[in-house]
């Protein structure tokens, strides 16, 4: 399955500039393992050592907020929208 | 890792454009930047915050050059990321609001050490918010962004729209569309341009990180998103204040509301420097977050042990508190942790009670972030949580004419007679 992900400023060095790139992948897990095997080095800006999501980093399938549903084993359906978000705005 | 940021102008004049400040780095990873419009680490995504090369070794000089400035934040200016000659330039001078001594108050919930209000209504747009926006607006202007911009509860939205107003920038401040009629009007009056998005505050912030991130969002200073690093120390200009108004003293205990929870840290950040330069004697204080109970989840965090913030959907009746992912709840809950405080929460009848008991003894109308602050300060009190023989500071950051919706049910006319002695008297008011 097919999943657009929104790429934030901080890792387009990654992605060539691209603010938007595709990846496979069921679920928000294998769609990370996707964008690093076409984007070598960024699951590690989005994962921290023990491959949990970074307490820094909001991840929203289609409109909802991985973390109120399953975190990375969230169902991620074809042709979803997956944005990668850093954490620290607002207030 | 190469930093694609945009460099600081250098300013013609050769004041140095950021004053003290040093460099940008990251609250978790400790990677430095240069300063520049950028709010996430490239390395770990934590928050930037600026680092400064501080006038050390020179304490009564300071405190001298502090005490003979202006009435407003910028006598602080040696020690914000701010240029000297900061006063020549169009802004709102906010700051140096009243530090109201409570007696009234400490009488009612039985405090005997002392407590004050700092009463941060009396800034240019009746909030604590222009104290932020004026750091964000000289950070805008050297980086030179040509649009200010914010996701707002509604108080910050009115102070970027006042502080572009007067500054010459063009504003566009982002809200959620259900907020009080108060604070719409106060953000729409200033001319600029005012978004309401249909969702909650989490909602408009995503919205906003995201279109800092798009080509349209060129040329854009949010000031709580990419302007954020800047924006968040304009909150140490309450603990500079705070212990200045004092004379030069940190007090016991310090009670400040919780949303993001970037005013508690900076507060903390501002009492930690005070002590550095020496302007201040190093002694022990404690730290206390307050929130609503119906957006509590630093507070349900604190209570269950937690390092991690776990968001919440917020449904309160203190909407200027209503963030339901704090982007620096972790460090809410070092710093409480660390200092020997607490956070707690109220609910929203203990909130509009708190905001009539704060107007009923010292005279102070409140928002309802104020009646956050002050409910917990009884309900700490009662809960042995705080000692009242110690001396207390309690922040109000709002104005109550911005959420007359909150009381509006409850507070009214006590009588309505007719215009007669007679009618005065059967009303039992003689």
């Amino acid at each position: 399955m097919s999943a657009s992900v929104r790429i934030p400023t901080i890792l387009r060095t990654y992605t060539g500039g691209q603010a938007e790139v595709p990846a496979e992948g069921g679920t928000l897990a294998e769609v990370i393992e996707s964008l690093e095997n076409n984007h070598a080095g960024i699951s590690a800006r989005v994962l921290d050592d023990t491959g949990k999501l970074r307490r820094f980093v909001n991840v929203y399938v289609n409109d909802d907020d991985v973390r109120f549903s399953d975190g990375l084993a969230t169902a991620v359906p074809d042709g979803a929208s997956v944005s990668i978000i850093p954490a620290v705005a607002g207030g | 890792m190469a930093v694609q940021t945009v460099a600081a102008t250098p300013d013609q004049t050769d004041v140095p454009a950021f004053g003290p400040a040093a460099a940008l780095s990251c609250r978790e990873c400790g990677t430095r930047f240069p300063l520049s419009p950028v709010f996430a680490c490239q390395e770990c995504f934590g928050p930037l915050e600026v680092a400064y090369d501080l006038p050390l070794g020179d304490p009564e000089g300071l405190r001298k050059k502090i005490e003979a400035g202006p009435t407003s934040i910028w006598r602080y200016a040696p020690l914000l990321p701010v240029p000297a000659d900061v006063t020549d330039k169009p802004n709102l001078h906010p700051g140096w609001t009243k530090l109201v001594k409570a007696d009234n108050l400490a009488r009612e919930l039985g405090i005997t050490g002392g407590l004050h209000v700092k009463d941060d209504s009396g800034n240019p747009t009746h909030s604590f918010k222009d104290r932020v926006v004026a750091i964000a607006l000289e950070a805008a202007r050297t980086f030179g962004l040509t649009t200010l911009s914010c996701s707002s509860t509604g108080n910050l939205a009115g102070a970027v729209g006042a502080a572009a107003a007067r500054a010459g920038f063009r504003s566009c401040v982002f809200i959620p569309h259900d907020l009080e009629q108060g604070k719409v009007v106060m953000a729409a009056v200033y001319g600029g341009e005012l978004v309401g998005i249909e969702g909650s505050y989490d909602d408009v912030n995503r919205f906003c990180s995201e279109l800092i991130g798009d080509p349209v969002g060129e040329g854009w200073g949010f000031v709580n998103v990419n302007l954020r690093p800047y924006y968040g120390e304009g909150s140490k200009t309450l603990a500079y204040e705070i212990c200045e108004q004092l004379g030069w003293r940190i007090p016991d205990n310090l009670v400040i509301p919780i949303a993001s929870g970037s005013q508690l840290t900076k507060i903390d950040k501002g009492l930690q420097e005070l002590i550095k330069l020496g302007l201040v004697e190093d002694k022990p204080y404690k730290i206390y977050g307050a929130q609503a109970e119906g957006c509590s989840p630093v507070s349900a965090a604190y209570k269950a042990g937690h390092d991690v913030v776990r968001p919440v959907k917020p449904d309160t009746i203190a909407k200027s508190l209503a963030i339901g992912n704090p982007a620096d709840g972790p460090y809410v809950l070092d710093i409480t942790r660390r200092t020997g405080g607490a956070v707690e929460d109220v609910d929203d009848e203990q909130i509009v009670d708190a905001i009539k008991l704060l107007a009923r003894t010292e005279g102070i109308f409140a928002e309802t972030a104020g009646g956050v602050t002050v409910g917990v300060l009884k309900k700490l009190i009662e809960t042995g949580q705080l000692d009242p023989a110690a001396e207390t500071v309690v922040l109000n950051t709002g104005d109550g004419l911005k959420t007359l919706d909150a009381v509006a049910p409850t507070t009214g006319p006590t009588a309505i007679i007719r215009p007669t002695l007679d009618a005065f008297r059967e009303a039992g008011l003689a």
